[in-house]
């Protein structure tokens, strides 16, 4: 069960990884990272369920706050510039 | 109660796969924005249900992190907005376009 569910979903990170590839401007790639950064939480609660250890959890917990802040500053820089 | 989350974490890759096919065929940024937030938001909500029914001793950390992302996704992706806004991005299917002129 576990591994179709994370074929399923390595499957929709490869489809956002075309977007974040080809995407025309630079906010198109944003989004599609701020995206990968919200599948990679879930991706890690799954890997959670499957070793049957709550330490990936707290990992998955700080790489959203991690991932949140790389798309606020991203979108700083779009704004104003460094 | 198993079973229960094994449904909750298939509707929540199935979001997240709606919304990868989503931000493919979709036009424009905002409307990328759009299912790109709105839809993996479901996604991790469900998945972080089903994974509380499956473990019930982890619902703590579960719903700390439900709660988090739940706070921060809409957050960045007004803020990615504003910014592609200001950087001059334009609607693909702009409706009031006439009426402004």
């Amino acid at each position: 069960m576990f591994e179709l569910v994370t074929i399923i979903l390595l499957l929709s990170m490869m489809i956002t990884i075309y977007r974040f590839l080809k995407g025309p401007t630079l906010a198109d790639r944003v989004v599609a990272f701020d995206m990968m950064n919200t599948m990679g939480v879930s991706l890690l609660v799954l890997l959670a369920l499957y070793y049957q250890r709550s330490l990936y959890l707290d990992i998955a917990l700080v790489f959203g706050l991690i991932g949140f802040l790389g798309s606020t500053i991203f979108g700083r820089y779009i704004e104003k510039g460094i | 109660m198993v079973y229960l989350g094994y449904v909750f974490i298939f509707l929540g890759v199935m979001a997240f796969l709606i919304s990868a096919i989503g931000i493919i065929r979709m036009p424009d940024v905002y409307t990328r924005m759009h299912t790109g937030t709105k839809t993996t938001t479901m996604g991790v909500i469900f998945i972080v249900m089903g994974a509380s029914c499956i473990e019930p001793f982890w619902a703590w950390k579960l719903i700390l992190l439900a709660i988090f992302i739940f706070l921060t996704n809409p957050l960045s992706s007004s803020v990615i907005a504003r910014a592609a806004h200001s950087d001059g991005a334009t609607l693909e299917l702009d409706e009031f376009k006439e009426v402004e002129k």
